[in-house]
């Protein structure tokens, strides 16, 4: 309070002051001023001066002097803080997860994980893993990887700055640049880190990401790690996406300044593993040039899989790559490797050498896994037949399922991944999920090898409902299919009454 | 002195200027302290926790010199001067830029990077980035062969000669044991798998890429960590990335040293808890966090947090520091706070048995809630482990990132980790894997002790494989990487970002695969090139300590 009045009296004066002052201006030039202010000076009472002085140094008093005190609310006595450190009991470090949690006990895989396999010491036909081309069973790419293991051994001990980078890597990065027609590619040792440590290379605090709902959980991690604005549209809506961008010019109108700097993105996925569709490729590169904003395209379940040659989506739709910004897609699924790359322009992909964190700070890929990766891609180039044989197989599989009872098949029929939803969901996560397990295991038993999709219920953003994965791979075949589309059935009408 | 309670005492700062007396070592390493580190050198040790400690603990950190740390400044205004005058030519066309162009169909996109984000790369790095990133086409050993290149634009462009530079000593590599190999046990095991199971698994642990295999990694790992369970994961980097979220959150504290590696930022970040940061391996900053943290609660509501975390590493890889766990156990024994231990560097590489850095104080597992690391450095694969309790396991079963979206760890390399595993365990009935071991811990004291006596300034704990070497300017950096691989030494430099600015060095990784031959040859041509770059700018002096003969070290003597 006082202090206010003591500053409301000091601007007083000074307005006081100001309006003599300024009329001298006006009547005597400048050279007047000094002189009228030191008149003015001595001709002031003494009190006016005495109590001017007070206020002048009152005023210094409060300009250096602390308003209030920090810690003023914290004064507690030693004594006082020991007890609050004895009484503080922390939450345990985790919870405890119950005996019967479902997915605390994992399916255990006994042999190689290929197309026929041993699950929980049934044989089955594998229906689960994302071994699209069956390149995992491959006598070549094996051969090639021990080769590899005789000249590198193992691991690589390092990260690709500090002698971790081997002839290999080199020579997988060019050949992954040359076989999806750009410019430049990056290999990272673990496909989830791809498009984590890609998002956040580039977008930054302060950026602003359009992400599609159904976004895979690593591009929500890379979201995250990034810090940027994150705006998300409904599921492959177009209208959705162009609502939000329009909001956004708006909001740029409004301050072309900071418009200038904020850099945006569009994260789509080219095959969206948690709802098995395909996103409008066509429609996002013309939003792209219409409102200027960089698209990063996620191809892990596309790339090798969609497009004559097995380049993924933008082969599909006949879009040219040089249009989308960046292209991330794991080697774990079609090619069966372990890793994940990125590849575009150099202008794009080269900034990730220095700012992707998962490339920079890991130890880089195994050398043996990069020349199976390399074999792989020999493979996929020699023998681009393969990739339509997978889509006659994914539509085959998408029809076989169709129809069946109780159950809804969601995604396109070229996805070699579908998910089949409960029709009528009993209301309870937990209850489908049971359900839908009791038709897994039904299907064990009988030679079809199936999996739940699992998710992290609290974590992802917009949780998919519970499904079962059914994955067509080259190496089934047409009978296989029938069987499993038989034996599937066969459980939900058993199981879903 | 003792204005903090529980009888803990304020000790001096961490680089501290003192000598060490043979009263702080419990007598238990006093000839050595003084044999090894002479009579005035800079040591930190446990000077009242002295009790806590069966070991000595000797670490330095030479203060930077006044004189070098003025030249260092200037050495980068030089640059930076440079750097604005060439970027000037770039701009008027005067200079060929090299720099990849945007499109011309996205010059009206907003810029995808800031070009100044980018002047340090540039003008600093790009003139010196032929030391980083050199192509290797062999096992990363105790030598390899290098891809030869060469630059005709000043690093912008690499062209690949086609000859190979041979037989070039390795001290880059992580291989602290000396399993990058690709003859013997774990190469012949790790192909076996390779034929039979293929290398990819296409699946995650959840779905279907749970093999038998892994859970015998995991029980073996558990055994070897000395705890109840254990996990493993595909990626060392996301094993810290992916597993911090699962356990910390919202109303959680994170207290995290402030040269933890990025992982651990990244997922102390990604678990969206608060997270403050202490000094590097400094008690008493760490106690006051956790006391202030106790007392004072969240920030505005107050209200007590749900758990604090302590993050920190075994061994800091920049620093070749070790932590000071018997002191961080007991502080977060005091505070109940938890402890998440990176060993990413310490397993294998301390310990009479390889156990790391628990064994290495002779410490119980058990009182360290999270034991994480990494297969990627002593085990000469990939991936990493979480170890602990039963109910923490159980719970990153069903709540970790990567146990279901993630990939799962390819077998060959599973082999790799067993097979290596097994034999440090002594496992497979012989006794390689203990001599691995003592053979790295003589190379890392023979190795540091001869640096000292150079005159180098050397960072770090006396018994950490991990030996940063100053060199402060950044010139010297390029040049130092440059002479030594003319004389086919392969060496690490590391400057900023990764380092404070003016603290550049070299880091050198001993590995228990160096014969002493090859030590001396190192240590020969380090001595030549620090005489010519006029590296050796330690001011304290090391005597020679011929007395003692080379494998006769402190490590056997201090475990009676």
């Amino acid at each position: 309070m006082l202090k206010t009045v003591v500053l409301h009296n000091v601007l007083m004066e000074t307005v006081i002051r100001r309006r003599r002052s300024d009329s001298v201006k006006m009547a005597a030039g400048q050279q007047w001023v000094l002189v009228e202010m030191v008149q003015a000076f001595y001709e002031a009472p003494a009190y006016h001066l005495i109590l001017e002085g007070i206020l002048i140094l009152w005023i210094i008093r409060l300009l250096f002097s602390k308003t209030y005190k920090l810690q003023e609310r914290s004064d507690l006595t030693e004594k006082e803080k020991e007890e609050l450190i004895e009484e503080w009991q922390p939450e345990p470090l985790v919870p405890l997860v119950p005996k019967d949690h479902p997915s605390l006990n994992y399916d255990v895989v006994t042999g190689p994980p290929s197309h026929r396999i041993i699950v929980n010491g049934k044989e089955c036909i594998n229906f689960a893993s994302f071994n699209f081309l069956g390149l995992l069973d491959s006598e070549r790419v094996k051969l090639k990887a021990l080769s590899s293991l005789k000249k590198y051994g193992v691991g690589t001990c390092g990260p690709r700055g500090f002698y971790g980078t081997f002839d290999v890597h080199l020579e997988l990065e060019e050949r992954l640049a040359k076989f999806m027609r750009t410019e430049e590619a990056i290999i990272y040792s673990y496909g989830f880190a791809t498009i984590a440590s890609a998002i956040p290379a580039y977008s930054k605090r302060g950026d602003i990401v359009f992400v599609d709902e159904a976004a895979c959980f690593s591009i929500q991690k890379g979201l995250q790690a990034s810090r940027s604005f994150v705006k998300y549209f409904k599921h492959n809506d177009m209208e959705d996406l162009e609502r939000l961008l329009k909001e956004q010019e708006i909001e740029d109108q409004k301050n072309p300044r900071k418009a200038r700097v904020i850099r945006r993105f569009i994260v789509v996925e080219g095959l969206y593993i948690n709802a098995a569709d395909i996103c409008p490729l066509p429609e996002l590169v013309k939003l792209k040039y219409k409102y200027k904003v960089r698209i990063f395209l996620e191809e892990s379940m596309s790339f090798g899989v969609l497009g004559e040659y097995g380049r993924g989506v933008t082969e599909h739709f006949g879009v040219n790559i040089d249009d989308i910004d960046l292209i991330s897609a794991n080697m774990e699924n079609a090619l069966a490797s372990i890793g994940g790359f990125c590849c575009g322009r150099s202008f794009v992909i080269d900034h990730q050498r220095l700012s992707g964190q998962g490339y920079c700070f890991s130890a880089s890929l195994p050398p043996m896994l990069a020349s199976a990766a390399i074999e792989a891609l020999n493979i996929m180039e020699e023998d681009p037949g393969i990739f339509r044989v997978l889509q006659d197989k994914c539509k085959h599989m998408h029809k076989a399922l169709q129809g069946t009872p109780g159950l809804k098949t969601v995604g396109e029929p070229l996805t070699p991944a579908l998910h089949l939803l409960l029709e009528n969901s009993t209301g309870s996560r937990t209850n489908d999920l049971k359900l839908l397990r009791a038709i897994v295991d039904y299907s064990l038993d009988r030679q079809i090898a199936l999996t739940l999709a699992r998710y992290l219920d609290k974590e992802e953003r917009f949780l998919p409902p519970p499904s079962i994965r059914v994955v067509v791979t080259v190496e089934q075949t047409q009978e296989e299919m029938e069987k499993a589309a038989q034996c599937i059935r066969e459980a939900a009408v058993k199981i879903l009454k | 002195n003792t204005d903090l309670p529980g009888g803990w005492c304020k000790r001096p700062p961490l680089c501290c200027r003192c000598r060490p007396t043979h009263g702080d070592l419990s007598g238990l390493g006093e000839s050595v302290s003084v044999v090894l580190m002479g009579i005035a050198l800079q040591v930190c040790h446990a000077a009242c926790n002295g009790e806590l400690y069966s070991r000595p603990f000797i670490e330095s950190f030479e203060e930077t010199p006044m004189l070098l740390a003025v030249l260092t400044y200037m050495s980068y205004g030089i640059l930076t001067i440079f750097g604005y005058l060439r970027d000037f030519m770039r701009e008027w066309k005067i200079e060929k830029c090299h720099t990849a162009r945007e499109r011309e169909e996205q010059k009206d996109f907003v810029p995808l990077y800031q070009d100044f984000e980018n002047f340090y790369t540039r003008n600093i790095y790009m003139r010196i980035r032929d030391s980083w990133n050199r192509p290797i086409c062999s096992v990363p050993g105790a030598t390899f062969d290098l891809v030869e290149c060469s630059s005709n634009d000043y690093n912008w462009t690499f062209e690949y000669t086609g000859r190979v530079v041979k037989d070039v000593i390795n001290l880059g590599s992580y291989n602290y044991l000396g399993f990058a190999e690709n003859t013997g046990a774990c190469a012949t095991a790790a192909g076996e798998v390779t034929v039979k199971f293929g290398v990819g698994v296409a699946s995650t642990r959840q779905e279907m890429g749970n093999l038998d295999r892994h859970e015998e990694l995991e029980k073996l790992a558990a055994s070897f960590l000395g705890v109840e369970s254990a996990m493993v994961f595909g990626m060392g980097f996301a094993t810290n990335s992916m597993n911090i979220p699962a356990l910390v959150g919202k109303g959680c504290l994170i207290l995290s040293d402030e040269l933890n590696h990025a992982s651990l930022v990244l997922g102390a970040r990604l678990s969206s808890s608060t997270i403050r940061v202490f000094k590097h391996n400094n008690m008493q900053s760490l106690e006051k966090l956790l006391r202030d943290a106790i007392v004072h609660g969240q920030p505005r509501t107050h209200r007590p947090w749900k758990k604090i975390l302590i993050l920190m590493e075994g061994i800091y890889s920049m620093e070749g520091s070790i932590i000071r766990l018997p002191e961080v156990i007991a502080l977060k024994k005091k505070y109940k706070a938890y402890l998440y231990l990176d060993e990413a560097h310490s397993i294998g590489a301390l310990g009479l048995n390889g156990r790391g850095v628990v064994e290495y104080f002779g410490l119980d597992p058990k009182d360290v809630d999270v034991m994480m690391g990494t297969f990627t450095k002593s085990f000469s694969a990939a991936g990493g482990y979480v170890g602990g309790r039963k109910d923490l396991i159980d719970y990153l079963r069903t709540h970790s990132h990567s146990a279901i979206y993630a990939t799962t760890m390819s077998l060959p390399v599973v082999e790799q980790i067993l097979t290596s595993m097994k034999c440090i365990m002594g496992k497979d009935g012989t006794t390689i894997g203990l001599s691995r071991i003592q053979r790295l811990a003589e190379n890392t004291v023979y190795f540091r002790r001869r640096l000292q006596e150079m005159g180098f300034i050397i960072y770090g704990n006396n018994d950490s494989p991990v030996v940063p070497m100053m060199l402060y300017m950044p010139a010297k950096l390029g040049a130092f990487g440059r002479e030594m691989l003319k004389r086919n030494i392969g060496v690490v430099g590391v400057g900023f970002p990764a380092t404070p600015i003016i603290e550049s060095r070299a880091r050198f990784c001993i590995s228990a695969a160096h014969t002493k031959e090859m030590l001396d040859r190192a240590l020969d041509v380090i001595s030549e090139v620090g005489d010519l770059l006029h590296l050796k700018y330690s001011r304290h002096k090391v005597l020679p300590s011929l007395d003692r003969p080379f494998d006769e070290t402190t490590y056997e003597e201090n475990e009676e």
